[in-house]
């Protein structure tokens, strides 16, 4: 069963000449099948937690340890880490001008699976992938992410997790600007995967809206660059109820 | 544009848009055009319109030196029927009707070229297939002209092509009757040690339509002008380009819009790849709209990716505006490098880096591909840009 284990996770970024720390020792553990929820305010380090853990080049680690099944996870690049398993769902997924959704499709699904899908049945994935994430199918001739509305651009994102199939899903607020019908339409999909039972997905959220399409098995508050605190599906009630204000007062919310 | 972003040491994108009384665009050459080479003094490099190229390099032709061979180069037109194709001397009278040589080079072409290609596409007539005419350049040096006219009416795709290794410089005639349709593919696939100088000048009709894609890739310096001016109101031009200069290339696009009638209209979009030391791309952009030319719509856009280190661009849009009624004026040039950004997205979704830069300059390209509206155009353009992304390594890190 895969397992995706963070260890005292510090990581800091260089801005304006100076190097600041946002993530001040994160432990986490996220099993196959398991769901849990990252909530946090705004500045807490959740989407620096997302980043680093796909690699990207802007963070830089400065201690502590990542492994899927044992494996050092920052050892490997950006892609090594796509293939071996961990999805990175983008708040802010980019434009890429000029290269169609079905290339782009295509080219990483060869990518993750090691061959070239066959194409009969790899068209009729994705058609399938489409229509339950309620796609227009003449969304796969457009280039990928160009004008897409923020709707369009989550289904795009839940789309690829569909067809690539992660060990580890790490959704990095999928629910951030979406109404209610895109709400219901994306959970649903993150719902199918979940279903499948081999994922572990790492559910990153400002707000507990998301959570009545998607339970989590548990949920952690983030706060000042670390896990503050940790149970079940009912501290998201307490959030829900009190918000993140006793976290922020104590744990001091970098802007 | 707002996409200037990260403009690389090395690189200068300067633009202007003067209102004057008087044109600098011809003002700012260093003589005024002519057929004959002895009215242009043998440059010295700091001349604004040489200021850039490289003279060593030109095999001698922009200094009297250089001579034709016998065996300079070969020429084939395969053209549909109803095309006239005639080889023709220098005194006939259809050669250099839609423009006069504007530097000693292209001068040199008109005074040194032997024998003339003029293709005529008849009135009324609408060809089903392209020209094609290839040019594959033997080892030697040659002086071409080339003319290629459309009667009322007609509409025509020409596809040129070079080839090989050659030191050619030519001066290309487009005459386009009142309401033709020509469209110009010109392919520089030359072999690395080529040199190539040529002027091209568009003459439109009364309500025709010129599209011209223009493609450099090969030769060791390419240095073209494309030049549109108009014979009536009503005209259109589009000029696409696209190049992908590699180490040690120079690639050289000159674009002259002369919009000298009223209410015509012009597009041009250029978009260039560069990688490698020494790769240097030029892009001038000179649109002018004289005072007659009341109701003119132009807009012109150069767009660099400077894949490596070591890549200069000078991109240099300039549009000069002698009236104010007109429909629209705009221009820019951006020049980035690789966006970083694009590459994280690509790669986490498991994609190699090397095929995640091919991807994205692809794209770039494709972008470009995409509006030039010929379907098998496009798809011999994508074949051809994914050839030449196969063969260049793109692993270096921008």
């Amino acid at each position: 069963m895969a397992t995706l284990e963070i260890r005292d996770l510090h990581v800091s970024v260089e801005a304006d000449n100076a190097t600041k720390e946002i993530l001040k020792g994160v432990d986490l553990t996220v099993k196959q099948g398991e769901t849990h929820a990252i909530m946090g305010p705004n500045g807490s380090g959740k989407s620096t937690l997302a980043y680093s853990l796909a690699g990207h080049p802007k963070y830089t680690i400065t201690s502590g340890t990542v492994t899927l099944d044992g494996e050092d996870v920052l050892e490997m690049s950006v892609d090594e880490r796509a293939r071996a398993g961990v999805f990175l769902a983008m708040q802010y997924p980019v434009e890429i001008p000029g290269v169609s959704v079905s290339n782009f499709l295509r080219t990483s699904a060869t990518a993750i699976r090691g061959e070239a899908p066959k194409l009969r049945t790899w068209v009729k994935e994705v058609k399938e992938a489409m229509e339950r994430l309620n796609m227009d199918p003449a969304f796969a001739e457009r280039n990928v992410n160009e004008g897409f509305s923020g709707g369009e651009k989550k289904r795009h994102e839940i789309l690829q997790l569909e067809l690539l199939k992660p060990k580890i899903a790490v959704l990095d607020e999928t629910d951030s600007g979406l109404d209610v019908d895109a709400l219901r339409i994306v959970s649903e999909g993150v719902n199918r995967v979940r279903e499948s039972g081999e994922v572990g997905t790492l559910l990153i959220t400002h707000y507990t809206r998301i959570l009545r399409y998607i339970k989590p098995d548990h949920v952690h508050v983030f706060a000042n660059g670390r896990i503050v605190e940790s149970g079940g599906p009912e501290l998201a009630d307490k959030l829900e109820n009190e918000g993140y204000e006793a976290y922020t007062t104590k744990g001091g919310v970098t802007a | 544009m707002a996409e200037a972003q990260n403009i690389p040491v090395g690189s200068t994108t300067a633009g202007s848009i003067a209102v004057a009384a008087e044109s600098t665009v011809a003002t700012r050459m260093s003589a005024p055009p002519s057929f004959d080479v002895a009215d242009f003094p043998v440059p010295h490099g700091r001349e604004e319109e040489w200021r850039f190229t490289p003279l060593e390099r030109l095999g001698g032709l922009h200094d009297g030196t250089a001579v034709a061979t016998g065996t300079g180069i070969k020429v084939d037109i395969d053209a549909p029927e109803g095309v006239t194709v005639e080889t023709v001397g220098r005194d006939d009278a259809r050669l250099g009707k839609a423009g006069t040589p504007v530097d000693r080079v292209a001068a040199q072409a008109y005074s040194s070229f032997e024998q003339a290609t003029v293709v005529t596409v008849p009135k009324e007539t609408q060809l089903a297939e392209p020209i094609r005419i290839a040019v594959h350049g033997e080892g030697g040096t040659a002086f071409g002209h080339q003319v290629v006219e459309l009667g009322a009416f007609a509409e025509a795709v020409v596809v040129i092509d070079h080839t090989g290794d050659a030191v050619l410089a030519a001066n290309v005639d487009y005459v386009l009757g009142d309401g033709a349709k020509l469209t110009v593919v010109l392919v520089q696939d030359w072999d690395d040690k080529a040199v190539h100088i040529a002027q091209h000048n568009a003459l439109v009709g009364r309500d025709a339509s010129f599209k011209s894609v223009v493609v450099t890739f090969g030769g060791d310096v390419v240095r073209l002008h494309p030049r549109v001016s108009y014979a009536g109101t009503g005209g259109e031009a589009e000029l696409f380009g696209l190049y992908f200069t590699d180490k040690g290339q120079h690639q050289e696009h000159r674009l002259l819009v002369d919009h000298n009638k009223p209410h015509c209209k012009s597009n041009a979009v250029y978009k260039g790849a560069l990688q490698g030391d020494d790769a240097h791309a030029v892009w001038i952009g000179d649109v002018l709209i004289r005072a007659v030319a009341e109701g003119t719509d132009t807009y012109e856009m150069n767009r660099n990716l400077v894949l490596t280190d070591g890549a200069r661009v000078d991109s240099v849009p300039n549009l000069e505006i002698e009236t104010g009624e007109i429909a629209g004026a705009g221009h820019a040039s951006a020049t980035g490098r690789f966006d970083d950004e694009q590459l994280f997205y690509l790669m986490a979704r498991g994609i190699p880096e090397a095929e995640a830069r091919r991807l994205v300059v692809r794209g770039f390209f494709a972008e470009l591909v995409q509006q030039i509206g010929l379907p098998d155009v496009e798809e011999r353009l994508l074949a051809k840009i994914d050839a030449e992304l196969e063969a260049s390594v793109l692993e270096a890190s921008a």
